[in-house]
């Protein structure tokens, strides 16, 4: 016994008013017949366009590492601190949770992501047919975590707000901020882009021979 | 599409709207990653050709250097950062090495200086507190070489330069006997405004001395003319004279971490203005440092017999109330033919401090000091130790002339030429009261007490013996006397009494009658008033006819004319 899939049957739903519709014989660019929204079976280049969008966040994720996040002037001088660097201190000064939570929010789920999305991209591409439940959970978490990747960025925003003593001390955000934004923002993008259903489309495939 | 397997067939599904077809070749979502890798190359190269050169900065000491925290700061601006900071291989010294950016190249001559900036209190200014929180940075100073090799190591200074190169103004050297209360950044004083700071100091090779680098900020620096006299300004110069106390000081600051002042001389204002790198000398106080420069100094040995406690080096030597040289060195010598030791005392003498002011006519003093001196000493001139203070006993070397004093010559054979001296005038007191002592020691005093004692009791002797004579008899024999001598007086009270008695009234009675005799009215008076009377007119007739007889002398032979003719 098979599963049919809308698309396997030729039918799209509208994703503004969940209009059901079918496949007309000729053509791109469909639309609701009800409320003129774009209707498509999978989401259109998701493959490439998640592919460019996971480019960009991996090109960022350089300078997000190197370059100073946080820029933090006081009566002590200008210090200025990357990722890694702020996790070294927080370690060797014996907050070691600290630095692990700034680790793993900062470092290691960013990182994860863009591997998570690399390894669904290519098995979706070869129409791999391996551990497909498991991609899809990943695919899932993926879309999850992505958000919280945004802690870095809420702590210099807050602290940059915050710490504003004129001569005293000052926080300003580094590059290195904007670029961290940008990777965390491109992956959320990328796995937004990602659709999912391309990871099962292998079995409908199989199905119909 | 079979309906058992998926049940009941929808009844209506409208068919999606196609639109015409447009499909655009390239997708616009790869823009994204290319603008990303624009930006991150873009990024990437600037971040190269943003490098600057890397230099090394060797020091004796890693003390707050920091690898990738401390800066190197030229005027205070940023010009890169040490990124590492390791041990010479001798382990002598620390190298540092630092990343500079891409526009400090220029900077980087022959003569660029690099230290570290730390909090330093000295010479009166307290610099690089802002390092105490911050931390230590590198400092670093443009040289003046122009040459365009950027030299890549570099030998850090461990202290600081006062003043950077491009400061205007000049630097001289001065020479001093001791470094006193100064150090490197103590202030310079022209007429109380800080014009300048010590830039460097150091002995002298030769350990004599000290020899110190000042620097004269613009404008003042054109004050400095070669005949400017520099002197210790540090603490509080204080002197008692006839006009009192006066305390000479430079500021607050010269007080508690000392200083260096200049003047020039009135009489030498408006001369040009001195080379960098003039020496001067550094005298002590002000008053010193404007004395008129010795130019000529005479160094004689004078030797004295007598203790020279109170006379230190430095003592003045005084010639008539003139302070004209001073004592250099006193030594001892040990003569083995007299087994004699005896003080000799090196002194300096400015022969130019005797003024020059001669009387009208007199011939200019040739300068002839061997001349001279013989001359002066021929005359009496011999060199004394003289009492300056009572209290504390100091001694002077006085010259000074003893017409009277034993002929002498001064012994040119010596060097320095010997003077002859003549003993101090408290040794001379000192002396004599000795020899009074002496003799007063020599005096027999035993034999003059015992003979004092027998004299005491010869005439105890004699007193005892007369007090054994009979004054009993002595005493009776004096009454008998008395009584007999008394009996005499009145024998003679009784016999020659009314003898005299008798005689005293015979003499009243003849003075009586010649008294009567003697009475105005009595007839001898008045006989002889008449007596007298006759004589007056006996006399004028005589008068008259005197005169007569002077007119008319015929009359003596003719007789008196009729008055009728």
């Amino acid at each position: 016994m098979t599963r049919a899939s809308a698309a396997s049957l030729g039918l799209l739903t509208c994703h503004s008013c969940g209009l059901l519709s079918r496949v007309a014989a000729h053509g791109h660019d469909l639309h609701c017949p009800r409320c003129d929204a774009p209707l498509h079976l999978r989401k259109p280049n998701s493959i490439s366009r998640t592919w460019a969008l996971l480019i960009a966040a991996m090109i960022c994720y350089i300078p997000a590492n190197v370059l100073p996040m946080m820029i933090t002037g006081s009566l002590f001088g200008t210090e200025s601190d990357t990722i890694m660097s702020g996790v070294v201190y927080f370690w060797t000064s014996g907050e070691w949770y600290l630095a692990l939570v700034i680790f793993t929010a900062s470092i290691l789920v960013p990182m994860l992501k863009m591997i998570a999305l690399t390894l669904l991209l290519v098995t979706t591409q070869l129409r791999s047919r391996w551990q497909l439940e498991q991609r899809a959970r990943l695919y899932r978490l993926v879309e999850i975590v992505g958000r919280w990747s945004m802690l870095d960025i809420y702590v210099v925003a807050l602290m940059v707000a915050l710490v504003q003593l004129k001569g005293l001390a000052t926080i300003l955000p580094g590059p290195g901020a904007v670029a961290f934004g940008a990777v965390v923002v491109l992956t959320m993008f990328a796995a937004m882009a990602f659709d999912p259903r391309l990871i099962w489309d292998p079995v409908e495939e199989d199905a119909k021979k | 599409m079979t309906e058992t397997t998926h049940g009941k067939e929808p009844a209506d599904i409208p068919t999606a709207l196609a639109a015409p077809k447009s499909r655009r070749s390239v997708q616009l979502v790869w823009l994204i990653p290319l603008l990303a890798a624009l930006i991150g190359g873009w990024l990437a190269v600037k971040s190269i050709l943003d490098k600057g050169p890397v230099i090394t900065i060797s020091f004796k000491t890693a003390e707050g250097l920091e690898a990738g925290k401390t800066k190197l700061k030229y005027k205070d601006v940023e010009i890169g950062e040490v990124s590492s900071v390791t041990l010479s291989e001798d382990r002598s010294k620390v190298i540092a090495t630092a990343d500079l950016n891409k526009d400090a190249k220029s900077l980087l001559v022959s003569d660029t200086t690099f230290w570290v900036v730390r909090p330093r209190i000295s010479g009166g200014s307290i610099s690089g507190l802002g390092t105490l929180l911050s931390g230590a940075y590198i400092g670093v100073d443009v040289g003046k070489s122009k040459s365009t090799k950027p030299q890549l190591a570099y030998t850090g200074l461990e202290v600081p330069p006062v003043f950077s190169t491009d400061a205007p103004g000049r630097e001289f050297v001065l020479h001093s006997p001791d470094l006193g209360s100064l150090d490197t950044g103590s202030p310079v004083f022209f007429r109380r405004l800080q014009v300048g700071q010590i830039t460097a100091y150091a002995l002298d090779k030769d350990g004599a001395g000290v020899t110190l680098k000042v620097f004269v900020n613009a404008p003042y620096d054109k004050y400095v003319t070669p005949n400017t006299r520099f002197w210790h300004a540090s603490g509080i110069d204080m002197s008692l004279t006839a006009n009192g106390i006066s305390v000479q000081t430079q500021s607050m600051v010269s007080i508690i971490v000392g200083g260096l002042a200049f003047e020039t001389p009135v009489a030498s204002i408006g001369m040009e203005e001195a080379k960098p790198n003039t020496g001067f000398n550094l005298a002590d106080t002000r008053s010193e440092a404007m004395k008129h420069p010795d130019g000529i100094a005479d160094t004689r040995m004078v030797v004295f017999n007598e203790s020279v406690r109170g006379l230190l080096p430095g003592a003045p030597v005084d010639f008539l109330g003139i302070d004209i040289g001073e004592v250099v060195s006193i030594n001892t010598q040990f003569d083995p033919v007299s087994k004699k030791f005896s003080i000799p005392v090196e002194v300096r003498i400015y022969p130019e401090r005797i003024g020059s002011r001669r009387l009208k006519g007199a011939k200019p003093i040739a300068r002839d000091p061997k001349a001279n001196y013989d001359t002066l000493v021929a005359h009496g001139l011999r060199a004394q130790l003289r009492t300056g203070n009572l209290l504390t006993g100091q001694l002077y070397v006085a010259l000074d002339f003893f017409p009277d004093a034993p002929k002498a010559k001064i012994d040119w054979d010596k060097d320095p030429p010997e003077m002859p001296t003549i003993k101090g005038s408290l040794t001379d007191l000192r002396e004599a009261a000795t020899s009074i002592i002496n003799k007063l020691n020599k005096i027999n005093y035993e034999a003059i007490g015992s003979e004092l004692q027998q004299t005491l009791q010869g005439s105890n002797d004699v007193v005892k013996k007369i007090d054994k004579m009979q004054f009993e008899a002595i005493g009776s024999d004096l009454q008998q006397t008395l009584q007999s001598t008394n009996k005499l007086m009145q024998r003679l009270d009784a016999e020659l009494v009314p003898e005299t008695k008798g005689m005293m009234e015979d003499a009243r009675r003849a003075l009586v009658s010649a008294e009567k005799l003697l009475a105005s009215d009595s007839p001898l008076q008045t006989d002889a008033t008449a007596m007298m009377n006759e004589i007056a007119r006996a006399a004028q007739s005589l008068r008259i006819l005197s005169d007569y007889l002077e007119q008319h002398p015929e009359a003596l032979i003719k007789g008196k004319k009729e008055d009728g003719k």
